[in-house]
């Protein structure tokens, strides 16, 4: 189990656990506010936008190049901005911590 | 409302789909402390849809990922799903629905999430056609994967230009079928998009083997042992082992007709989504709603309408005022290609095409009327969508003859046209 922190815009954190599946449809399945996944995954709506936090940048690496694209104009984009959907769950991401855009 | 208001009340939603579901979820988190009852006559889970002719229909991962919550979820704020229950009628002046074995379950609150369904046109021998299928639901899908295993020979025709028959024929494509398409308009997404975007596909599908015929309007069907002869009105005709039907949807509107409520071309609903009876309200693919943006009255097949509208009805059901206004988008794979789409193109009377230089076709095409931006169209070109979603939203001015120059980098400052 890889266990995934959210820090939401009430400064809520909440912590859950996931073994596969994107980040994204973790928190969405947690009901984690900000979080909305509306594409179902595909990096088309850009309602699951997330910064990581810094210490584990490296873990989860750059956005890709469609996912930079739907970022670049976004409000609140950050250069540990990151699309949920885009983050596949697995061992290495344990301990996480992941803000939820604004 | 306080949460003592709602603890001993009944929200019953008919229709477990994107809008349904969500607004089961949206209600809780809402604080709706009451029973949450959703039915569905699909027995299935509830799945995005989106994927069924996409992703789906081409991949080996099993339904569970295409879930649009697992079943502990709905567990956990509880939420009861009656999957493979048929809601008969309405009661509105005892407030409750009568299920098919005839059971009653009464209603504080009522959602009408009751969506689309394929429509099937009265073709002579439609009805005793070999393996035809439409594509709305996760057994259509199934159907149309197992069936083309099973045949022996692949031709599979599909019958409708649209969306939902282009990525068919795209993913049936990509598993080895021998795709033609017919299309009954003289090109393909001719409701929805421009010329360009018509051309644009019509290419695509022809470079990857699809066969495409427009102007051709079906008929007869004569099902030929395991085969089908597909005859259209200019005589020519097509042999299919497998067809595969998509030339739009009707909206399942009889619930809130019979029970009297207004219903146009669609469940009309006002800015919260509530209907003409104050504690019934619709969401999704069925309503006929106001777009404020728009300044005019739809009916949108949408994920992003269903869950928008889904967060609204919530909200109003808890006590809020909320106003339905959003910029609709869309999008749509097919094979490598990524179209996004947002904005309402009706009405347009110019439509701007802009290339990228470099890599990859990538091209967006942008429509005006007069000097307002109604909508974008952009393949393989995010920045283009969200840029597009800015302006439109904003109701910004652009430069339209920086826009259609590839050199001038896609940036806000560089296209605007300054106000002063």
């Amino acid at each position: 189990m890889t266990k995934i922190t959210f820090i939401t815009s009430d400064n809520e954190s909440i912590t859950v656990e996931g073994h596969s599946g994107s980040v994204m449809q973790l928190a969405v399945q947690h009901g984690i506010k900000g979080i909305d996944g509306d594409c179902g995954g595909v990096c088309s709506c850009a309602t699951c936008h997330v910064h990581v936090a810094e210490d584990y940048f490296e873990k989860t690496g750059q956005a890709g190049d469609i996912e930079k694209d739907m970022l670049e104009f976004e409000d609140n984009v950050s250069e540990f901005s990151r699309l949920s959907c885009q983050l596949e769950i697995n061992d290495s991401l344990d301990g996480l911590v992941l803000t939820v855009a604004k | 409302m306080s949460e003592s208001q709602t603890i001993n009340q009944v929200c019953i939603i008919i229709g477990a789909s994107h809008a349904g579901v969500n607004c089961a979820f949206a209600l809780r988190k809402e604080g709706w402390e009451g029973q949450i009852l959703v039915y569905d006559a699909d027995p299935q889970l509830p799945y995005h849809r989106p994927p069924l002719s996409k992703g789906y229909l081409v991949s080996n991962e099993g339904f569970e990922r295409n879930l649009l919550m697992p079943p502990e979820a709905y567990d956990r704020q509880r939420i009861i799903l009656k999957l493979g229950t048929r809601v008969k009628s309405i009661n509105r002046t005892i407030k409750s629905i009568t299920l098919e074995d005839h059971s009653i379950q009464k209603y504080d609150k009522l959602i009408l999430a009751t969506g689309a369904r394929p429509f099937i046109p009265a073709i002579p021998g439609i009805d005793q056609a070999n393996n035809l299928f439409p594509m709305r639901t996760a057994q259509d899908a199934l159907d149309i994967r197992n069936t083309f295993e099973r045949i022996k020979t692949k031709r599979v025709l599909v019958i409708g230009g649209g969306y939902i028959g282009l990525e068919t024929a795209a993913s049936l494509r990509k598993l080895g079928a021998e795709v033609t398409l017919l299309e009954r308009e003289n090109r393909l997404l001719a409701r929805v998009t421009a010329p360009e975007m018509s051309e644009y596909f019509r290419q695509l599908h022809t470079e990857k083997g699809v066969q495409i015929f427009t102007n051709k309007n079906v008929t007869a069907i004569q099902s030929k042992g395991e085969y089908n002869k597909v005859i259209c009105d200019d005589q020519s005709i097509f042999k299919a082992d497998m067809i595969v039907i998509g030339v739009g949807i009707r909206v399942n509107k009889a619930l809130a007709e019979e029970a009297g409520l207004t219903v146009e071309n669609g469940i009309k609903v006002d800015a919260s989504a509530r209907t003409s009876d104050q504690d019934i309200f619709a969401i999704g693919d069925c309503t006929y709603h106001f777009n404020p943006h728009y300044n005019c009255f739809l009916r949108l097949e949408s994920v992003q309408n269903a869950v928008d509208q889904a967060k609204v009805a919530a909200a109003a059901i808890s006590g809020k005022n909320p106003v339905y206004n959003t910029i609709p988008w869309f999008w749509s794979d097919q094979y490598d290609v990524k179209l996004q789409m947002v904005g309402l193109s009706n009405g347009y009377n110019q439509t701007i095409i802009r290339k990228e230089e470099g890599e990859g076709n990538r091209f967006s095409v942008w429509y005006f009327k007069d000097h307002t931006l109604l909508a974008v169209d952009a393949i393989n070109n995010p920045k283009a969508y969200v840029l597009g979603t800015k302006f439109i939203k904003n109701q910004q001015k652009i430069d339209k003859s920086k826009l259609v120059d590839s050199s001038v980098a896609f940036k806000p400052q560089n296209l605007l046209v300054l106000q002063g």
